[in-house]
């Protein structure tokens, strides 16, 4: 018994020490790195001064005061998990009655419908978003067939492209297969006997979803979420290329302290409140899950 | 007793492509009944469960319900439950939520839910389990909470598909002796589904025998055992030796057989009019045999005939010969072992001899 114990962590310690390296600590030297000053190209300023021989500590809260002086950065942050809810909400609505589909059909079509769910992933992400700055287009079909319509009704012409629509559109089309597959992977499981069962003594069917498919589902609507929610929270490709001026979302600012700002400290800061804040999101997440 | 029609199943036929599961199958139950659907797996009784409860159509016929049709009505709309083989609790609920998921669906008051599921409860002995989930009770245990829940808000018919069948031996028959006392005290209709011929025969009022999609007997237990219709009947309900042999003639319910390498045998009490020379098979069942050394004092309409002992079975309480007769056929008789000292009367190839009375039988034709 001992042994199988021991072989058990022997397996786990080449992915621990991966996390261990490539995530444990990288965060902690971001959290150290928040605490000190900005170097004069750029970088970090050495983290002690040496006089006459006598070592001091630089560190300062300057960086973190910044955060929390001006409600700019909150407001950011504020922005950027309601670009999250939102997508993941789109992604929740769009993608449940898909899951709910392809779970529900014959064995054959369900590989193929499942196939064409990750069929995107074929294709870069990058070019994928290029191909929507096309359909998006001031001189795309798109634009100027809404436009043609909205001209009908006598509506001014409205564009797509750089606008918190457009960028929707892009964040729930990138993350929806997030979504159906662990949505998927749990309905897939789902004993219809129950269905039967609840048909059987009296209920109909949105009964039958609301009080048997939905909450047996709830685990897989939680880690389908998650999924989308913290990839959509530190996203700053999509902003970047359709979100125009108003569409900053904090990935972005994030960016631009280690790129063109040059602060890494405070971008320190803030990649800091983003990953508390993902952690925050999955632990909540998991509580929600252990609950009946 | 009153006797009341509830459920009429009128020339019910359903077929899967080419295949005939049910085959104008038509029965009646009763008010009050415990009706049991018995036979070999693949004979068409959860098809048959399944039209009844509504989750599927069939190709012709009626189910009328009260004289009324219900085959228009969705399964939510029948009044009517089903028990599942594998029981089928919600498992994100309660035992006391699961229970009063029929009575929230049919809108009672929160109040009266809470007496009845209570009461449903101590129905089936279990007031303590109100707050578990289902996955902490035992097997025997989840079937009586499903029990409760379908029968919580009192269906005018239950159906119980092999309800039994997962549950080991010992647990089966108590749950069997519950169930006869559950149906006798609220009185409610039960159709219960399952190929376990002792089964069929401890629990039922009647049994209905399928085969292939079609019902070939519909009696009660005594009468399938003791006057079944037909080979299928007499082999499929207990144990029994078929003697194959031809009428010699008949004269009121007396029918001498002339059977195959043996000779003639009288039967007497025979209810069918059978024309001489029709093939025909007499049905014997091994406790009806008497089996001795040398049978003394043989009655006058007493069959006899002398074999050797071919093989045994000693199964405790009784032991199972198997003699070798003239024609080396061979045929099985019981008996009890209630003699001290001894284990078995006999030994394998002791020569021995076998007899039974005239109304021993039953002739049943091919
Ligand atoms: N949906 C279906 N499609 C095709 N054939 C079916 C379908 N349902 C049942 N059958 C066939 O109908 C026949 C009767 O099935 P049914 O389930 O009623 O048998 P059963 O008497 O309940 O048997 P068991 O004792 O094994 O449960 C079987 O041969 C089965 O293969
Ligand atoms: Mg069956």
């Amino acid at each position: 018994m001992q042994g199988k114990s021991w072989s058990k962590y022997l397996l786990s310690l080449p992915p621990m020490a991966y996390l261990l390296i490539f995530f444990a600590a990288p965060t902690l030297i971001m959290l150290f790195a928040s605490f000190r000053y900005p170097g004069e190209y750029g970088g970090l300023a050495p983290w002690y001064l040496q006089e006459n021989g006598r070592i001091t500590l630089d560190l300062t809260l300057e960086n973190w005061q910044r955060l929390l002086c001006t409600d700019i950065y909150i407001r950011l942050f504020i922005k950027s998990i309601g670009y999250a809810v939102a997508a993941t909400l789109i992604c929740m609505v769009m993608g449940y009655p898909l899951a709910l589909m392809i779970a529900r059909s014959g064995r054959k079509s369900r590989d193929l419908l499942l196939l064409l769910v990750i069929l995107p992933f074929w294709s870069n992400f990058l070019v994928r978003i290029y191909a929507w700055m096309i359909i998006f287009s001031p001189v795309g079909a798109l634009t100027r067939m809404l436009n043609g319509v909205l001209d009908l009704f006598g509506v001014g012409p409205v564009t797509l492209m750089y606008s918190p629509t457009a960028m929707l559109v892009c964040l729930v089309y990138v993350h929806l297969p997030f979504m159906v597959l662990p949505l998927y992977a749990n309905l897939e499981k789902h004993d219809l006997d129950l269905l039967d069962a609840a048909q059987d003594l009296g209920a109909g069917k949105w009964r039958r979803f609301w009080l048997i498919t939905w909450p047996l589902s709830l685990s897989g609507v939680i880690a389908g979420s998650i999924l989308v929610f913290i990839p959509v929270l530190g996203m700053f490709a999509i902003p970047d290329l359709l979100g125009g001026t108003d569409g900053i979302m904090i990935g972005n600012v994030i960016k631009q302290q280690f790129m063109e700002s040059r602060d890494w400290p405070f971008g320190s800061v803030l990649s800091m409140v983003l990953t508390v804040t993902a952690v925050a999101v999955v632990l909540l997440g998991s509580r929600l899950g252990q609950r009946r | 007793m009153e006797i009341t029609e509830l459920l009429e199943i009128v020339t019910v036929s359903r077929h899967f492509d080419d295949f005939v599961a049910l085959d104008k199958v038509s029965l009646h139950i009763e008010a009050g009944e415990f009706f049991t659907l018995l036979g070999p797996s693949g004979c068409g009784k959860t098809t048959l469960l399944r039209l009844i409860a509504g989750f599927d159509q069939p190709d012709g016929g009626d189910i009328l319900l009260d004289g009324k049709t219900i085959l228009a009505a969705p399964p939510e709309r029948r009044p009517l439950h089903t028990i599942f083989q594998n029981y089928a609790l919600f498992p994100h609920m309660t035992v006391a939520e699961n229970i009063a998921f029929p009575l929230r669906m049919a809108g009672i008051a929160k109040k009266e839910i809470q007496a009845r599921v209570a009461e449903a409860l101590d129905d089936v002995r279990l007031p303590d389990k109100a707050r578990q989930y289902p996955d902490a009770l035992s097997g025997g245990q989840k079937q009586r909470i499903a029990i409760a829940r379908a029968l919580v808000n009192r269906p005018r018919l239950l159906l119980l598909d092999e309800p039994l069948s997962a549950l080991d031996a010992k647990l089966r028959e108590q749950m069997q002796i519950e169930l006869i006392n559950l149906q006798k005290d609220i009185g409610i209709t039960f159709i219960y589904v399952t190929h376990d011929q002792g089964e069929a025969l401890a629990l039922s009022h009647r049994i209905a025998v399928m085969d292939c999609g079609k019902i070939v007997q519909v009696d009660v237990p005594e009468r399938l055992y003791g006057v079944p219709n037909s080979r299928f009947v007499a082999d499929f309900i207990g144990k029994c030796n078929l003697l194959e042999g031809r009428v010699r003639e008949q004269q009121g319910d007396s029918v001498i057989v002339e059977l195959d390498g043996l000779g003639p045998v009288h039967v007497c009490r025979s209810e069918t009019k059978f024309a001489a020379g029709s093939r025909c098979a007499l049905t014997l069942r091994p406790e009806k045999i008497r089996i001795a050394a040398a049978i003394v004092n043989s009655a006058d309409d007493e069959s006899h005939f002398t074999g050797h002992v071919h093989d045994l079975l000693y199964l405790g309480d009784v032991t199972v010969y198997i003699v070798t007769l003239a024609n080396g056929l061979l045929l099985e008789a019981l008996l009890a072992n209630s003699a001290s000292g001894r284990t078995n009367f006999f030994e394998v190839g002791d020569q021995v001899e076998v007899a039974w009375s005239c109304d021993a039988g039953h002739l049943v034709l091919d």
